[in-house]
């Protein structure tokens, strides 16, 4: 397959899904605001700034983080190239460039996608319309991954796809992680405590939902909610389809897959990657710290993510 | 005064021709309803499908139809038989005038065309100087653009030699009469079209370079936003190779390589569907981000085969077509089966006093235009557009040639009123390779708009399924 086509491939899953996990995590960032009562939960939004990367842009158009100010900026910002609404063009434009390639279904999806959020007003994300707006971007990333995998034929256009489908998965799910942890848990509590006020229980379950994982953690732990188990969730579970360990296994056997002549070492840094999680527990990773755990998780995934353009997407030669 | 078109279907005196019998009595005997249903299917079809064309100089996202007409243009045996062979005379004569061009020029020395004509054209290329090209061939690809005119005589219009385009509605033009009336196939022996891609992908192999034995050939084309690339990504995918843009290419140790998920694949023969300009920013325009740098410098190395071959171009040229004619008595010492347009060419004094007096009645051309733009047409353009042009001719008389305006012969199309006749040409595609192969008929445009001369679908043009028929 042409290196160009597998790119286009590989980004069309990989902005579908980030506009997916965009809308996940603003989501939670505003069901956790709604705790705060009147008072405006300024730490919360610049958290969610953060996990998306736009702290830097936001401020070069605002003074004030606000809720209306973060969420104009992520979600129709056309001028924020990473706004759902830019996400969601994105997957369009790739998807666009390798329309032969793709089944009929899969196109008039994301095509479908694109048409209703360019004809939707920017304004339904202000006041109660931004819950139902949420969920529709997720509804419409879990239609375009359906019709992916229902139709296309199972060869490397659908490999690449996937593969770009969890790299954006693993990334996101550590990010979210990383900085909820890092607001919900300061430094020197026991992450082994219970979430023992009622705040507190509130704020780990809507996380435990920004990744569909509520009642999965119901079903995995039958017990109370504590932060050393929701971690253990989203990092070491390979049952839990959103954590980094399941988002790994594909990673790892999709790059078997398609590996060529160049790509031993992608492959190897991709299996190390895989049995850290794989053999790793929840203590020693606490013991060592979640925070530069997570840090140094997500610049391995960057490394990959790079080595995977050099070998099969952009080779140099 | 415009003399009475040819009519394709019927006589002077109204009645059916012979070879439109069985098909006049089948439309007599459908009801007005299923004709109409049959249409809108058609182009919900169509729609459905994406076959477009984008329009230039119009925001992304609007792809027109090209209109189908379902009435078919239909050719007697011996009629395409003579065509054919004249087809196959002159694009040999062609093929044999830029390999002479481009090598001992023994058609200027022997003085049939001004030396000057060729050599200054900016369609010439010094660079295909003394290069060899596999076979001889240089126009692997000829869209022949013939029009039938007032006593029913066919005349050559334009050799298109560069990236002659048409051909995928050709073949959808056929798919979608055989759904819509899969009867009309069983009353006919229609010659079969659908073969023309795998003929296409025999004849890039036969032209690989010396010693390729399973050669790969790749598509080329400058992307998704030029007006053709439905077309392009269509043949790509009935063929089975790659679609290919500038930057999936590279050159490197003289070769020419895709990239590849499984890493470099080296590429033998490229049909590619853009311009020479913009082949190798290298070689031709810097600017272009279109093309492969350094794959001139394969090409002349023999290691690469481009379809059509670089320099093509002065072969279609309008000022070199009037001696069309001499080439083929020059090369293949025969006498021309198809007739050529008589031409004025206003670089002559006699012939530029003689266009400016009869504009009115005549067709003027720009020399290097192409797709119906820079055109004028006599006798449809007002007072003013006859002036503008006078104005421009006189500025740059060697830019234009003039040519008197043929009574283009007419086909009957669907119109909400019933059925009208409307002006047709036909463009066959003539493929050259280890030998000539021609798919049966070809390509008919049909000018949609009542007494307009022009076809061009960028202009309002549509088309329709033409019949061979069998003996």
């Amino acid at each position: 397959m042409l290196s160009r086509t597998a790119d286009h491939l590989y980004w069309m899953a990989r902005y579908t899904e980030r506009a997916e996990n965009l809308a996940r995590m603003l989501d939670v960032t505003q069901r956790m605001s709604l705790l705060h009562g009147n008072q405006i939960d300024e730490a919360g939004w610049t958290a969610a700034l953060a996990i998306a990367g736009c702290e830097a842009s936001y401020r070069k158009t605002y003074d004030k983080v606000t809720p209306g100010g973060v969420l104009r900026h992520l979600t129709f910002d056309t001028d924020n190239a990473a706004s759902i609404m830019r996400c969601l063009k994105a997957a369009r434009e790739n998807a666009h460039a390798v329309r032969g390639t793709l089944t009929s279904e899969l196109w008039e999806t994301i095509n479908d996608t694109w048409i209703k959020v360019r004809e939707s007003s920017p304004t339904i994300v202000e006041g109660n319309g931004a819950g139902e707006f949420f969920e529709w971007v997720k509804y419409r990333s879990h239609l375009s991954r359906g019709v992916t995998i229902g139709t296309m034929l199972q060869d490397e256009a659908l490999w690449f796809a996937r593969l770009g489908t969890y790299l954006e998965r693993a990334d996101s799910t550590a990010r979210i992680l990383d900085v909820k942890f890092q607001a919900l848990l300061p430094e020197g509590s026991d992450a082994g405590d219970d979430a023992d006020n009622a705040g507190d229980y509130y704020q780990w379950s809507t996380l435990l939902r920004s990744v569909s994982a509520f009642e999965i953690y119901r079903k995995v732990y039958r017990d109370r909610i504590t932060p050393r188990r929701v971690a253990e969730l989203f990092i070491l579970r390979d049952d839990m389809p959103r954590s980094l360990h399941h988002c790994l296994d594909e990673v790892h056997a999709l790059l078997n897959r398609v590996g060529n002549r160049q790509s031993a070492e992608t492959e190897r840094r991709a299996g190390l990657l895989h049995s850290s999680l794989q053999y790793g527990r929840i203590e020693d990773i606490f013991a060592e710290g979640l925070h530069p755990f997570l840090l140094d998780f997500l610049a391995r995934a960057a490394d990959l993510s790079e080595r995977i353009a050099n070998d099969f997407l952009v080779p140099k030669h | 005064m415009k003399a009475k078109a040819y009519d394709e279907m019927t006589t002077a005196d109204g009645a059916v021709r012979p070879h439109y019998a069985e098909f006049a009595a089948w439309l007599a005997s459908q009801p007005k309803e299923t004709l109409a249903r049959k249409r809108e299917e058609a182009d919900l079809v169509f729609h459905r499908l994406g076959i477009t064309f984008a329009v230039y100089g119009e925001a992304e996202g609007t792809e027109r139809l090209i209109p189908f007409d379902q009435i078919p243009r239909i050719l007697p045996a011996a009629e395409w038989t003579k065509l054919a062979a004249g087809l196959r005379q002159r694009v040999r004569a062609l093929n044999a005038f830029l390999g002479d061009i481009y090598h001992g020029q023994e058609i200027l020395k022997a003085g049939h065309i001004p030396a000057m004509q060729v050599l200054q054209n900016v369609q010439y290329r010094p660079e295909m100087q003394g290069l060899d090209v596999p076979g001889g061939i240089y126009a692997h690809i000829a869209g022949v653009d013939l029009v039938r005119a007032g006593e029913g005589e066919f005349y050559v219009l334009e050799d298109n030699l560069r990236v002659p385009s048409g051909v995928s509605y050709m073949l959808e033009d056929r798919r979608m009469m055989m759904r819509l009336f899969p009867d009309l196939f069983a009353r006919h022996k229609i010659a079969p079209v659908e073969h023309y891609p795998d003929t296409l992908l025999e004849v890039l192999r036969t032209v690989a370079p010396v010693g390729v034995s399973n050669p790969t050939v790749a598509l080329l084309t400058p992307g998704a936003h030029n007006s053709a690339y439905f077309e392009h990504a269509f043949l790509a995918q009935q063929m089975g190779i790659e679609l290919v843009e500038g930057q999936d290419l590279f050159v490197a140790d003289e070769q020419v390589f895709m990239r590849t998920t499984q890493g470099p694949r080296q590429v033998d023969v490229i049909y590619r569907r853009l311009d020479d300009d913009f082949i190798d920013p290298l070689a031709f325009r810097q600017d272009s981000m279109l093309g492969v740098p350094g794959l001139l410098s394969v090409y002349r190395a023999g290691r690469i085969t481009l379809a059509n071959a670089i320099g093509t171009g002065v072969a279609d040229d309008k000022s070199i077509y009037p001696y069309v004619p001499d080439m083929v008595r020059f090369y293949l010492g025969e006498e021309p089966i198809l007739n050529n347009v008589p031409t004025y060419m206003l670089r002559k004094p006699d012939d530029l006093a003689y266009t400016l007096d009869h504009l009115a009645e005549l067709v003027v051309k720009e020399v290097h235009g192409s797709g119906g733009y820079g055109m004028l047409v006599g006798p449809a353009a007002t007072k003013q557009e006859i002036e503008d042009f006078r104005a421009r001719i006189i500025a740059s008389p060697d830019k234009y040639i003039a040519q008197p305006t043929l009574a283009l012969s007419t086909c009957p199309i669907f119109v909400d009123s019933g059925i009208a006749p409307r002006h047709i040409d036909l463009r066959p595609f003539v493929l050259s390779g280890r030998e000539i192969r021609i798919v049966p008929g070809g390509l008919t445009r049909v000018a949609l708009r009542e007494g307009s001369l022009v076809v061009n679908s960028s202009q309002g043009g549509g088309t329709k399924d033409t019949w061979v028929l069998e003996n």
